[in-house]
């Protein structure tokens, strides 16, 4: 059995000020190659800071954390960049993207700080993403002349774009319609199945979170003991 | 790395040219900063350099006189390391150069100018009952060219008359109107030591310094010397450089080899040059300030755009962009500003220059109808360097604020 993708130990986020807050508290968590991960649980429950926790977005107060292989509890800024750069994907609640840019050139973006393709190969590859993903006529639309659903899915063809090995989703359809739901989910589910990607999502949606492969549920920063799939809000 | 360069040059662009009305108001500091700059370097060089080249053109660059710096050795204090002087007297010495035409000939024969000799005395010009103070030159005429512009000074008459003339006198043309005399009339020379003769004026001289045209006359050498009642008498060597630069090593040389007093121009004109480095200093004491006043707009124009994008940051840093490539990407910014208004700038400067130098004025030294300016490359790399480097000074502190800043509390926030 291969090594999974991300190894958490005593992950813990502890918000130092007047009043301590613990955001995540001693999180045990492992995410194989290729597994679809729902984090489920009640608003203030630390999911959202667990993710941030998990893509580098934000160092543990204590606590190790291994991707792909790699121990990270002590890299600095620059590699934990270039580790989210060249590892890690994005999609949040909110699309994100550059307002002044094109979703072709949104979805270039990572890909061009990576630097590892021409200019030639980097524009097929971000058309291929964006066609893949129903966009090949709003290329070369910005995101104010896109709908949710759309901006939405160049938002994943973007966190695709160096071809990460995990995804990390914070509420990702947590502002679109019921269609526009499902169309990122059928995404994100034929990404675990086709490419082997691992996904870790966090999601009040039931119905996405029984569509994973396994889910955990986070009460006050920890896992809870035994997930319920039924009702994982 | 080419990938990430790109990167970083089409979000700067972007920014920059998404606003097009602040990035205006910026660069447009930054020009008139630049512009005001140039044009004032090149007017207090361009005055600078016409002052100094009247001043060069009026005078020897170097002058040899028959002074001496320090006293003569004397014999004891050769002999003793510690002597002691007393009741000495200063012995009664012809005045003059001595073997002047063999020193002439001994210093042209190494030095690259020409050397002229000339005697100087102090005297009153009298003509119609109207007398001034007069500093009496006299020169021969034809090694003076060589070493000043007497010849293309000279308005009415010529140089080569005081040669036909019986006592013949050059008369600066301020002096002249003084006294009322013309070419052709007769005035009277009278010296301090009593010395009296009748000179017929047989041209007017401009030099186009006040000071000179009303004080200085020529006459021939043999003349100037009876008026100094010393026959033979050479009291200076006046010396034309090829390189006017040169001046103060050639002076140093030549009271070497001499040991007669040998003063360059700048010598001769410490203080003014010394003012000159002073006038420099606080000019481009000024032109910083100036430049530094342009530079808060970059850093005002920075700052928003890094306050409006805070959310772009936090994106981009979440996607894996460094902080120095986010750091990057607003320094450019500022760059694109200082850049935009450095060219504008040196556009304007120099339009500003020629149409400063195309005005006519009256000046209150010189000939000269048009303000002096001068074209130097320096001005332009000067005030382009400085508003460039205070446009990334200003732009780096916003954009190292904003490459810190913490995605995490930014994408909580737009949650």
């Amino acid at each position: 059995m291969s090594a999974p993708l991300v190894v958490a130990r005593g992950l813990t986020r502890i918000l130092t000020g007047e009043i301590e807050t613990t955001l995540v508290d001693g999180v045990d968590l492992d995410i194989a190659a290729g597994e679809f991960l729902a984090i489920t649980g009640p608003s203030g429950s630390g999911k959202s800071s667990l993710l941030y926790l998990l893509g580098l977005l934000d160092e543990p107060t204590r606590g190790e954390l291994a991707i792909d292989g790699r121990e990270t509890s002590r890299l600095r800024e620059e590699a934990r960049a270039d580790l989210r750069l060249s590892t890690l994907g994005f999609v949040f609640q909110f699309h994100f993207l550059l307002p002044e840019f094109s979703a072709l050139d949104n979805v270039m973006l990572p890909m061009r700080a990576f630097g590892r393709l021409s200019d030639r190969q980097m524009t097929a590859q971000a058309r291929d993403l964006l066609a893949s993903l129903g966009l090949e006529a709003h290329m070369g639309k910005r995101p104010d002349q896109m709908s949710g659903g759309q901006r939405q899915r160049v938002a994943i063809a973007r966190a695709l774009a160096n071809r990460p090995k995990l995804i990390l989703a914070d509420e990702p359809t947590g502002n679109l319609d019921s269609h526009s739901t499902e169309q990122v989910l059928a995404i994100l589910r034929k990404l675990v199945d086709e490419t082997k990607t691992s996904v870790a999502i966090v999601t009040h949606d039931l119905s996405l979170a029984a569509q994973a492969d396994r889910r955990v549920h986070v009460v006050d920063g920890r896992l809870a003991p035994h997930a319920a799939p039924s009702n994982p809000a | 790395m080419t990938g990430a360069l790109d990167l970083i040059v089409s979000i700067a662009v972007t920014h920059v040219r998404a606003r097009l009305r602040q990035t205006f108001v910026g660069v447009l500091g930054v020009a008139t900063g630049v512009g005001f700059s140039v044009i004032m370097a090149a007017l207090m060089q361009g005055s600078q350099e016409d002052f100094v080249a009247q001043l060069v053109d009026a005078m020897p660059h170097v002058s040899v006189s028959d002074e001496r710096r320090n006293p003569p050795v004397q014999p004891a204090e050769q002999d003793y390391a510690a002597a002691q002087i007393s009741g000495q007297s200063t012995p009664a010495m012809r005045r003059g150069v001595k073997n002047p035409y063999a020193l002439m000939a001994s210093l042209e024969a190494w030095l690259p100018g020409v050397v002229a000799p000339s005697v100087q005395a102090r005297a009153v010009i009298r003509y119609a009952g109207r007398d001034t103070a007069a500093n009496v030159v006299g020169v021969d005429p034809r090694r003076e060219p060589k070493v000043s512009k007497i010849a293309a000074q000279i308005r009415e008459g010529s140089l080569e008359a005081l040669q036909r003339a019986s006592n013949g006198i050059i008369l600066g043309d301020g002096l002249a109107k003084k006294i009322g005399a013309r070419v052709g009339n007769s005035v009277v020379v009278a010296t301090g030591g009593g010395a009296t003769m009748s000179a017929r004026v047989v041209g007017l001289s401009h030099s186009g310094m006040k000071i000179n045209d009303e004080t200085q006359a020529y006459t021939l050498l043999k003349t100037a010397q009876v008026l100094a009642g010393q026959t033979g008498l050479v009291n200076e060597l006046r010396i034309r450089l090829n390189d006017v630069m040169q001046a103060r090593e050639m002076a140093d040389r030549i009271e070497a080899q001499t040991g007669y007093k040998s003063v360059s121009w700048q010598e001769q004109n410490e203080d003014l040059l010394s003012a000159f480095a002073i006038r420099n200093l606080i000019m481009y004491t000024v032109v910083g300030a100036i430049l530094l006043v342009a530079s808060f707009g970059t850093y005002n124009i920075v700052s928003t755009i890094t306050h409006e994008k805070t959310r772009d940051i936090a994106i981009m840093k979440s996607l894996g962009l460094r902080e120095s490539t986010v750091r990057r990407i607003f320094v450019l910014e500022a760059m694109i500003i200082g850049l935009g208004g450095l060219l504008i700038g040196w556009a304007l400067g120099y339009l500003m220059s020629r149409g400063l130098g195309s005005i006519e004025i009256n000046l209150p030294f010189g000939d000269k109808n048009h303000l002096p300016i001068a074209y130097a490359p320096q001005h332009y790399l000067i005030a382009g360097g400085v508003a460039l480097a205070s446009s990334v000074f200003a732009g780096y502190f916003p954009a190292r604020k904003a490459a810190s800043l913490h995605p995490v509390e930014i994408i909580r926030g737009a949650s």
